[in-house]
């Protein structure tokens, strides 16, 4: 039994804190937000330099080899300071679906750029009309000969506005709701036909509407086999809940810790208000949170690794938690911060935003809860 | 990072599963099941099969006729017991007084005591609620009057738990007023129950259980050889204890038995009916505590890791005792609910409904003691703000 960090993991933890330390402080993570793009090349491509877009994938696609807890280490360590950089977007969910069902031709030429930080893509994983359910794809592709034609819409595309690359389930056959027949395709954003409006969201990040218009795709650009997509997409946003939940839990840990330093500053009525009692309990909830959270995004963690079976109730237990302990710590910690914290210029508000936007990412707690109702232990 | 334990490990599951499997008598195993109140009878023949096998001294030391288990195999003992679904032990001798006495005691105390507290033939009570001190421990107010070989003993403990059927009981005495703090000036004193001037009094609980009682000390005569330790160190002492008590409460894998009991009930359809699984509500709220409870289970193994690798334990023991206690009730809740009408009856009987519902209210309103015993859940908090918050 070890809860421990190994080697890589340490190394991982260590270098973030020391980028972090030295290159992006709070007022940087802002300025970077509000850059056109949304966050900085410059830092996009040091994360390459460092390695650490390559830790989820295998050695033989040009990665680290890493599983699921060394990502958890890298998204933790990179939400203490809400880096705005699109590692979910190119990593966990582009890079998810490549590593999965690409091609080795189409490593060459996508992953390897990816992982190289010179080429930026995305997952288009959600309709309008979808909610949650990855299975609600009425994208259409249409083949014609050797080609395909895709018309639809997707929604909430993360920094779809700024990919290079989108990947896009579309429905080659069956109904809506049908997990059979969802076909992946890699679509250049600068196809003919790919339109899409980008705006900023709750948390300081991006995402676009896009739209596909009698899109033209080559046979070269289905990824794995055709009517075959789910399973990728499925799996791919399993590890993308974990990696939004590693997050959450990070930064649930520096509200808390935030917090408690400033009801020990923060003097009213002559004394600080951490020696008020109704705050001390309150404070004593969002470390308890914490705690819960860092074990079962631990657990969560493991089983994903070994692939048990209890994976799937792993992933929407973690996300669950989240969803209402994590929820109401942010609210506690904005609370607690009084009128600052509802406030711009203090930091708290924007890790709650975050927090809360991962509340809604990948399935909301009633969402999960509903899964874990069916799922036995 | 994992879970999985050593072959050795592994090798002592197996024995601790078999053990639970094979020696747990048919009754016993039945009257679990039921969710009935083990009486004392039982609980005695349970805990004397466990000496037997030498397991009953789990925290105890090897020289003192414990097991000498290291924390791992404590956690897998704690777990086959509770997936088991077996009777846990009454802990006021094995695991409260006992540690107290081979920690602080002298050699004549140990000597005279801890053999029988491991073959659980003397029944020990606890001693430490007043009327007047709940969970404001330290205002205790019974006094120990030093008398040359004697200490004279009057006042009044409260909450004793299944001290009807206690030989000794340990107490929390005030041997001094002249103090700076209230924590000082209190001595921790053996006390036979048989002595002259000691008396005892039920008090019964919502449930009509005769479960705890006041015990009243009028001009008792205690030998000063049964003061553990040193006068006015009391305090230290019983705050050894009491951690031991709160990591107790933590009740993990007797809850996740329950669970897995009540998610079969939930499945079962009853004379053709559509099972309660159908219920969504239920279903979810059932599913929400599954996931409280799982949390629990990997902050008990997180904390024993960071034991097992030299670390020492601190205020999680408040943390596992407020988490483990709210799930208790949850637990309790959704039986109940899952009861229905076959809640309603006021005793306990396993040939009305499917037999184990009439158990479950009572069970609900019993368990209520469980956020406040041990020091309630709001002293814990206090607890984790002071030590582990800094505040």
């Amino acid at each position: 039994m070890d809860f421990s960090h190994n080697e890589i993991q340490s190394m991982l933890a260590d270098s973030v804190a020391k980028f972090i330390a030295k290159e992006y402080d709070f007022d940087t993570r802002q300025s970077y937000a509000d850059s056109d793009r949304g966050f900085s090349d410059e830092v996009w491509s040091t994360f390459a330099d460092l390695g650490w877009t390559a830790v989820p994938f295998s050695e033989e696609d040009g990665g680290f080899g890493g599983g699921p807890a060394d990502v958890m280490v890298l998204m933790q360590s990179l939400a203490s300071s809400l880096v705005v950089e699109p590692y979910l977007a190119n990593i966990v969910l582009a890079g998810g679906i490549l590593r999965r069902v690409a091609g080795a031709a189409q490593k060459e030429r996508w992953l390897q750029p990816i992982i190289g930080g010179r080429l930026h893509a995305t997952l288009a994983f959600h309709e309008p009309q979808s909610h949650y359910n990855l299975a609600s794809v009425s994208t259409t592709a249409t083949q014609h000969g050797d080609t395909w034609e895709l018309n639809g819409v997707k929604g909430m595309v993360p920094n779809g506005g700024t990919a290079d690359l989108l990947i896009v389930p579309a429905r080659t056959s069956g109904d809506n709701l049908d997990e059979d027949g969802i076909t992946l395709f890699a679509v250049a954003a600068d196809t003919k036909g790919v339109t899409h409006s980008a705006y900023a969201t709750v948390d300081g990040l991006r995402a676009a509407e896009l739209s596909l218009d009698h899109v033209r795709a080559e046979a070269d650009t289905v990824l794995g086999n055709v009517g075959q997509g789910f399973a990728a997409l499925n799996a791919t946003i399993d590890d993308a809940t974990l990696a939004v939940c590693a997050e959450a839990v990070g930064i649930m840990q520096v509200l808390k810790d935030k917090t408690v330093e400033y009801s020990k500053n923060r003097k009213q009525f002559g004394v600080p208000i951490g020696s008020f009692q109704e705050l001390q309990h309150r404070m004593v909830d969002m470390l308890m949170a914490c705690e819960q959270a860092q074990s079962l995004l631990m657990w969560a963690v493991m089983t994903r690794a070994t692939e048990g079976d209890d994976c799937k109730r792993a992933v929407s237990a973690i996300k669950y938690l989240i969803g209402t302990e994590g929820k109401k710590l942010g609210q506690d910690a904005v609370q607690i911060h009084g009128g600052m914290g509802v406030t711009w210029d203090l930091d708290v508000a924007h890790y709650f935003k975050r927090l809360t936007a991962i509340g809604t990412l990948f399935g909301n707690a009633d969402w999960h809860l509903d899964k874990l109702a069916d799922a036995a232990p | 990072m994992h879970v999985t334990f050593s072959e050795d490990e592994l090798a002592f599951r197996e024995e601790v599963r078999a053990f639970f499997r094979d020696e747990m008598p048919g009754d016993i195993r039945d009257a679990m099941d039921a969710g009935e109140e083990i009486p004392p009878e039982m609980q005695i023949r349970w805990q004397q099969i466990i000496y037997r096998k030498g397991w009953a001294g789990v925290n105890w030391p090897v020289e003192y006729g414990g097991t000498g288990w290291s924390s791992v195999q404590k956690y897998i003992f704690a777990r086959e017991e509770g997936l088991a679904n077996a009777p846990r032990v009454i802990p006021f001798g094995l695991n409260m007084v006992g540690p107290v006495i081979y920690t602080f005691g002298s050699d004549e105390q140990k000597q005279r005591f801890l053999p029988d507290i491991l073959a659980s033939t003397v029944w020990w009570g606890q001693g430490y609620s007043e009327p007047g001190a709940g969970s404001d421990l330290a205002s205790l107010k019974t006094r120990a009057e030093f008398a040359g070989d004697h200490y004279v003993v009057n006042g009044t403990k409260t909450w004793t738990t299944l001290g009807q059927h206690a030989d000794w009981i340990f107490c929390l005495v005030r041997t001094s007023t002249d103090v700076a703090r209230r924590q000082e000036g209190i001595s921790f004193l053996l006390i036979d129950m048989k002595a002259p001037g000691v008396s005892i009094k039920p008090i019964i609980l919502l449930d009509g259980a005769h479960e705890v009682n006041e015990v009243h000390f009028d001009n008792v005569e205690v030998p000063v050889e049964n003061l553990v330790g040193e006068e006015g160190q009391g305090w230290t002492y019983g705050k050894v204890l009491l951690q031991h008590e709160r990591t107790n409460s933590a009740n993990t894998f007797h809850s996740e038995y329950a669970l897995r009991k009540l998610r079969e009930q939930a499945n079962r359809s009853v004379r053709g009916a559509p099972p309660l699984a159908d219920d969504r509500n239920f279903m979810r709220k059932l599913a929400a505590v599954e996931v409280d409870l799982k949390s629990l289970e990997y902050i008990e193994l997180r904390t024993l890791a960071a034991v097992a690798s030299g670390k020492a334990p601190g205020p999680e023991s408040s943390f596992l005792k407020i988490k483990g206690t709210e799930i208790l009730q949850a637990i309790d809740e959704l039986k109940m609910e899952a009861a229905g009408y076959y809640a309603l009856p006021f005793k306990a009987d396993p040939s009305v409904g499917e037999g184990t519902e009439t158990q479950s209210a009572l069970s609900y309103f019993n368990h209520r003691k469980v956020t406040i015993f041990a020091g309630s859940n709001e002293i814990q908090k206090n607890i984790i703000a002071k030590h582990v918050l800094g505040l």
